[in-house]
């Protein structure tokens, strides 16, 4: 048997802060499918971004070897010209221009700077042809699917004569008869001799297509299992990703008591999302679930199980297409048509992106903490300047906002800090329901211990708290109850006791056929 | 013009209050780096001022010709605020030059052709400003139309409209009684003391006002146990802002008075910089400049925000067509040529940002204040209208280039 086509050996990459990789080594032989598995953040996507010189050579640690042969690529072309190519999860296609352009952007067929359009046409005519795509190469990216797209994506990779391609959660995006036309093009290729990477977190999908699987954990390679071995049960691949003790530290929590005959503060019937953009597409899929006041609930999903879309949709339907359900509080039904409304019901979102939805960077953290409730600070339309500073100094003392003055433009702060300022201003509003997405991520490990006492008092003082995470042991260590999700369903519910990382896990990679 | 009391941040105090006994250069030093944004423009139209007073050997701060720098900039000035809000909230405004033209058209229509009484005419005149702007601001706001195409519209049509009302001729004269407030200055009265008493007056008056406003809002700080600037920091600021007032009431004392659209101009400037700096609208309209999506996730009507962002500026090129149409006492198809650019370039001198966000009603009086000395100053010196164009582009590009620079070395 050959060598390996690829070896990536103790691979250590540091970030500011963070060692997003401690210890990576993988092995890919020649001519298979391998799976790369482990859980948000185990370091999957750092990998690749270092082996397709996304992250250049000279900025991590440890060697790879391609096709026998020591690489330092410098930047994203040097990589492919050794025929590695990378497709993201986020298509890197420009939507109005053609497919045939799109396939051959900065690589075009050209003599001194002319395009041949006859050239570009043949070849592209070609190259559709090996990944089934019957479109017409003039036809614009923008009125095809994002199925086809992702074909698209390899016909591109094609034309630049991979050897490797690497795809990262090609299938999150699509639909189930569009995943299937994929992982049938994978094989497909691989009867062609292109040796595949191919990230996923579905079980399901690595079973169907893979040869062997590399698990990841906490930026460390944990293990490499060979799929056809039968052996290697879905179980097994699970108790790799992760198994991991409960090292992170949570403050105490009393348990929440149920109240007899009291209505959940919260509670949603029957939910249903469909994707913005393509309408076809249920991205949440008649969810119900409910909290009460005191308690914290956790809703537990791997990347694209829909938990943003439903928090989003449920506040003030700032995300798709709502195609059904209600919202119920205190066990009356009312309106969140609007973010006004919702907040106006006393319900508060922290966002998972504090950059982007969050947060107004080049303002003051006083002007971002009273932003949600301006009115509590203001009276006939006049906002009290004195009042205003007051508060947000009270929040800077009391959420240990490291910051010298609250003048200070939110931008220049830590992210833990930044999420503080989140968290306070969402506080400061008031709410009875405060749904948090994703609350400790990006942010070190003292600011996390700091957040989660937040919750717990926000839990205690009575509020109802959902809590949407991907990291496990945070979910175990604060939630009175944990939901699962996966591709838009809810999938799953635990108790505290029931609640286990294995237990966790198997519901959040189930794929649609669910046992419930 | 530091008539306003309301734009100014409060002064950051120093972190710690060992630094009570520094000296008085010292912190003033501390103060204007931690302000550099802030002060920087206004230490330019400083420099500016006194550049041209020594170039034209003290004739720009003849009283005659300070009356006349008020005059002349008083509408720029007035499309400057509203500019500034609609540039803070992420947008441009193309329109308001012809806006400003169509108005003055509309205005002789009513009061030239149809004798309307001038307060009624002056009404209306408003009003359809305000319909104007609130017309675009729906396609802005509610329709998703960019603005720059909006107001790109609203430009053509606008000048076009107006060329027909006035079907290419100049029409004019208006009443005395809105030539008045263009062009006249406050009444005579009292004894004579040489000076203009009422404008006399007014100054004492406004300086009390500062000062006692001053005073109560570090009362209410301290009550609210916030840090406060050292108190000499605070003092020497006092000192500053009531001589710069009082330096100008004698400056147009001597002459004929305060006129009255300098008054118009003070009272909009404090009303739009406590409006901005105070009040949950003007709080808004930053938001939304800032990150739109951050403020529609925290409950802003992003949509009614904008449009009434762009009401408003309608409404002010109204009253700068209003006053500019009364200067001069006709009514012309060519009146308000460029005026939106140099409206803008005021506000972005002032230290808007093109992203939006940044930016204080101040800054835009400032900005237009900096173009307007410029103008005046090279007028007097003899700079042809050719190199005063190429003189006020690199002003402007020098200006917003100090600001990226200085943004950059901060670091965000």
């Amino acid at each position: 048997m050959a060598g390996p086509v690829l070896e990536m050996r103790s691979i250590v990459k540091t970030f500011p802060g963070v060692k997003a990789l401690s210890d990576v080594t993988l092995t890919v032989r020649p001519g298979e499918v391998h799976a790369i598995c482990g859980e948000n953040g185990a370091g999957k996507s750092t990998l690749m971004k270092v082996l397709s010189g996304v992250h250049p050579h000279g900025t991590y640690e440890g060697e790879i070897l391609f096709e026998g042969e020591l690489c330092r690529f410098k930047d994203i072309r040097a990589s492919e010209q050794h025929g590695i190519v990378i497709i993201h999860q986020e298509l890197a296609l420009v939507p109005y221009l053609s497919i045939a352009e799109n396939i051959f952007l900065g690589n075009e067929h050209a003599r001194r700077g002319i395009i041949s359009w006859t050239e570009t046409l043949r070849h592209a005519t070609e190259l559709l042809a090996r990944v089934g795509l019957k479109d017409h190469p003039d036809t614009r990216v923008a009125d095809i699917g994002v199925g086809k797209q992702q074909l698209v994506e390899i016909a591109k990779a094609l034309s630049k004569k991979v050897k490797l391609l690497i795809l990262d959660e090609p299938t999150a995006a699509l639909n189930d008869e569009d995943s299937g036309k994929l992982l049938d093009l994978i094989l497909e290729l691989k009867h062609q001799g292109i040796t595949s990477i191919i990230i996923s977190h579905k079980l399901n999908e690595i079973r169907r297509v893979a040869d062997s699987v590399t698990i990841l954990r906490d930026g460390r390679t944990i293990e490499t299992l060979d799929v056809k071995d039968p052996a290697t049960s879905e179980d097994r691949i699970i108790s790799g990703m992760v198994g991991r003790d409960l090292e992170h530290r949570f403050p105490e929590r009393t348990p929440h008591e149920p109240e007899e005959g009291r209505a959940p503060a919260l509670e949603i019937r029957g939910w249903t999302v469909h994707h913005p953009i393509d309408q076809q597409r249920k991205v949440v899929d008649d969810v119900s679930l409910s909290v009460r006041r005191g308690e914290i609930v956790g809703i537990a999903g791997l990347m694209g199980a829909g938990r943003t879309e439903l928090a989003m949709s449920v506040f003030g339907r700032t995300y798709g297409r709502h195609a059904g359900g209600t919202v119920l509080k205190d066990g009356r039904e009312i309106r969140t048509k609007t973010v006004p409304e919702a907040v106006r019901h006393g319900i508060a979102y922290v966002t998972e992106d504090r950059k982007h939805y969050g947060l107004n960077l080049i303002d003051t953290i006083h002007r971002n903490i009273s932003l949600s409730a301006l009115s509590k600070v203001a009276r006939r339309g006049v906002v009290d300047e004195h009042e205003e500073r007051q508060l947000a100094e009270s929040f800077r003392t009391s959420m240990n906002i490291k910051a010298p003055t609250v003048f200070e433009p939110v931008g220049k702060l830590s992210g833990g800090n930044q999420q503080k300022v989140v968290l306070s201003k969402w506080i400061f509003a008031g709410p009875d329901v405060l749904i948090l997405d994703e609350p400790t991520r990006g942010i070190d490990v003292g600011a996390k211990y700091e957040i989660y006492t937040v919750i717990d008092k926000l839990a205690a003082e009575g509020k109802a708290v959902v809590f949407i995470s991907s990291e496990l042991p945070e979910l175990l260590g604060m939630c009175d109850r944990i939901y699962t999700m996966a591709a838009g369903r809810l999938t799953g519910e635990f108790t505290r006791a029931e609640a286990s990382q294995e237990a966790l896990m198997r519901r959040m990679t189930k794929d649609k056929e669910v046992a419930r | 013009m530091s008539t306003d009391v309301t734009a100014k941040q409060p002064a950051p105090a120093p972190a710690d209050s060992g630094k009570g006994e520094a000296g008085l250069l010292q912190l003033v030093l501390e103060g204007l780096r931690r302000n550099m944004r802030q002060y920087g423009m206004l230490i330019a139209l400083g420099l500016i001022v006194v550049l041209f007073a020594v170039w034209t050997e003290g004739d720009l701060l003849l009283p005659r010709n300070v009356s006349n720098l008020v005059l002349q900039n008083s509408y720029i000035l007035i499309l400057a605020i509203g500019m500034m809000l609609v540039i803070i909230a992420g947008h441009i405004d193309l329109s308001v030059g012809s806006l400003t033209a169509f108005v003055g058209s509309m205005a002789a229509v009513f009061m030239v052709n149809n004798d309307m009484p001038w307060p009624l005419a002056v009404v209306l005149c408003l009003l359809m400003g305000a319909v104007a702007g609130a017309v675009q601001g729906f396609f802005i706001a509610y329709g998703g139309i960019p603005s720059f195409i909006v107001t790109l519209a609203g430009m053509l049509i606008f000048r076009g409209l107006t060329e027909i009302f006035l079907a290419g001729q100049t029409l004019g004269p208006f009443p005395k009684g809105l030539q008045k407030v263009a062009n006249g200055f406050l009444p005579e009265a009292g004894p004579d003391t040489n000076y203009h008493n009422l404008t006399l007056l007014l100054g004492f008056a406004l300086v009390v006002v500062v000062v006692v406003q001053e005073f109560r809002d570090r009362g209410r700080q301290l009550e609210f146990s916030l840090e406060v600037p050292p108190l000499k920091l605070f003092l020497l600021k006092l000192v500053a802002l009531s001589a710069a007032i009082l330096t100008l009431t004698f400056l147009l004392a001597s002459y004929k008075g305060a006129p009255y659209v300098l008054l118009i101009l003070g009272v909009l400037l404090v009303a739009f910089g406590y409006v901005m700096r105070n009040a949950i609208i003007g709080r808004h309209i930053y938001a939304i400049g800032g990150n739109l999506a951050a403020a529609k996730l925290s409950g802003v009507r992003d949509k009614k925000v904008t449009f009434l962002v762009f009401l408003n500026m309608g409404m002010l090129a109204a009253l700068a067509g209003l006053v500019f149409a009364a200067r001069f006492n006709a009514a012309s198809p060519k009146a308000g040529l460029n005026f939106e650019l140099e409206a803008i370039a005021a506000a972005f001198i002032g230290g808007a940002s093109m992203s939006g966000g940044v930016g204080t009603v101040l800054g835009a009086i400032i900005g237009g204040l900096v173009l307007g000395v410029l103008n005046n100053g090279m007028n007097l010196v003899g700079v042809g209208t050719d190199w005063q164009q190429v003189i006020k582009g690199l002003v402007l590009l020098a200006a917003v280039g100090f600001d990226v620079w200085n943004k950059r070395k901060v670091g965000s």
